[in-house]
């Protein structure tokens, strides 16, 4: 019992560290964010069940489900809950946590999504969103790619799938790698 | 004149939605309002990036901040998710200073600081509000009579507020779409969210929130819907037929960009709005208006 409250406090730290996270404390638990929450049905535990979670301490359960990764970001709840807690930064800091301490749940292809989107963006600043959608699958499950060919074929036909990207001027790019090559030193926000 | 700092964001610029970029900057020379895009800008910071790594997130998107806080311009962006993520990171600075203190640490390392003063708009916002509803009417030569229009504003155009409009009953694309003379439909769902990016990832996520999208637009007898968002645009144009595989549909909806409805109410010449873009052909719903 001990240690499991020792284990919440720190982990509770954590989640509060992160701007947007804080808000977890203000929680009263009237679950207006799950019944407010188009992808609810998806999740291993709803919004309001996660921060219950992780105030008592349950960092496992917590990072490796899959909740907070079917989030869509339509912020709903976020204008909804009567604490003013921002709801759905609160569930992106999960997600971070989850990353950083590598618990993100595998039975989602988001967190795999998610980091490719992240490369794209660390290696050339920007993201052909149509390219890299074929990339994904050719990546994650070249079935699927096969299924998607359909798809892939009518919007080259439309001219909607580009195949140079964007790419900064030499001293942009330079500029923008070392802004994030710093951002790393620095090492997170806490 | 009207001058706006203009931030196409990726999809609008190099992917997808080519035709919200195009159009949108044709129908801003009509109303006489200048888009300077920002000199190399990147990424706007994105969603995903900010459940990977938020320091890293919140500095590619202030990146683009502190360029555009030299010019002194509200900066305007026709995508609703950039919108969202650039002023996610305006409000972090002012609430967070420890925050804003390593973000600018981190800018620094590029010669860059930001001081967070940058108005963030959204383009709807820009034509609905600066230049509003009934200027756009004085402009329009061939009135859209009737043409019956789901106004769609998805989530993050008007979420989280405080924005420029309601967040969850919006009326500004109503408005507008009412001041080219055609008809706003009724749309119960129009800030229910199309799926997003988890279209890439959780495809069937996507395709039934979509799904819903379409059959409320359509059982309220709409002929074609106007977006905000080239998220938006694609999870219900380039899916569309998906959607009908899987649930056993036919929809056959047109899923345009508002400023393409404002270019053809406007007489501004089809070849520069990009309708040959549109998976689901818009040709027959605006067959009356384009050819006159
Ligand atoms: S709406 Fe707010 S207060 Fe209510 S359960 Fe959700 S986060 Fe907690
Ligand atoms: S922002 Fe995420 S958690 Fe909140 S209602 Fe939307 S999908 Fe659900």
């Amino acid at each position: 019992m001990e240690t499991k409250v020792q284990g919440s406090n720190t982990f509770l730290q954590e989640i509060c560290a992160i701007p947007g996270g804080e808000g977890i404390r203000l929680c009263i638990q009237c679950g207006t964010c799950s019944a407010s929450c188009p992808n609810v049905n998806r999740m291993d535990y709803t919004p309001r069940q996660l921060f219950a979670m992780a105030r008592a301490g349950m960092r496992e359960e917590v990072l490796s489900s899959n909740s907070m990764w079917f989030c869509l970001s339509c912020y709903l709840c976020t204008v909804r809950c009567p604490r003013g807690i921002k709801v759905t930064d609160l569930m992106h800091a999960l997600d971070c946590l989850a990353v950083q301490q590598r618990l993100s749940s595998g039975r989602t292809y988001t967190p795999t999504m998610y980091r490719s989107f992240s490369d794209f963006v660390y290696s050339i600043g920007s993201v052909p969103e149509m390219s890299f959608m074929i990339w994904f699958y050719l990546l994650t499950n070249p079935l699927r790619a096969m299924k998607m060919m359909p798809m892939a074929l009518s919007l080259l036909k439309h001219g909607r799938l580009s195949a140079r990207a964007r790419r900064l001027k030499p001293e942009a790019e330079r500029q923008f790698k070392a802004i994030l090559d710093k951002a790393e030193s620095l090492g997170g926000i806490r | 004149m009207r001058y706006y700092t203009y931030f196409p964001g990726c999809s609008a610029s190099h992917g997808g939605a080519k035709a919200y970029d195009w159009s949108a900057q044709a129908v801003a020379k009509a109303l006489e309002v200048e888009l300077i895009e920002l000199d190399d800008w990147n990424c706007c910071g994105s969603t995903p990036y900010t459940s990977v790594d938020e320091l890293a997130s919140y500095c590619v998107s202030a990146r683009n901040l502190a360029l555009a806080e030299k010019r002194g311009l509200d900066l305007v962006t026709p995508c609703s998710a950039c919108y969202v993520i650039l002023n996610r990171t305006n409000s972090a600075f002012r609430e967070y200073p420890a925050l804003r203190a390593k973000v600018n640490e981190a800018l620094a390392a590029g010669d860059l600081e930001y001081h967070g003063t940058v108005n963030v708009r959204h383009l709807l916002d820009v034509f609905a509000n600066d230049i509003g509803c009934e200027e756009i009417a004085s402009r329009v030569k061939g009135d859209l009579g009737g043409l019956k229009v789901a106004p769609y504003y998805g989530c993050q155009v008007v979420r989280p507020s405080p924005g420029f409009d309601h967040p969850e009953s919006p009326e500004s694309l109503d408005r507008l779409i009412k001041s080219l003379g055609a008809e706003a439909t009724p749309f119960p769902l129009k800030t229910r969210c199309c799926g997003g990016s988890l279209v890439i990832s959780e495809e069937n996520v996507a395709l039934e929130l979509a799904h819903k999208l379409l059959d409320s637009a359509s059982s309220n007898g709409a002929e074609c819907i106007a977006t905000v968002c080239p998220l938006c645009q694609t999870n219900l144009d380039v899916y569309q037929s998906r959607i009908n595989k899987k649930f056993k549909t036919s929809f056959n909806l047109p899923v345009l960009f508002f400023t393409q409805l404002m270019g053809i109410a406007f007489g501004i010449d089809r070849r520069s709005l990009g309708f040959e873009k549109c998976i689901v052909s818009p040709k027959e719903v605006l067959a009356g208006y384009i050819e006159r």
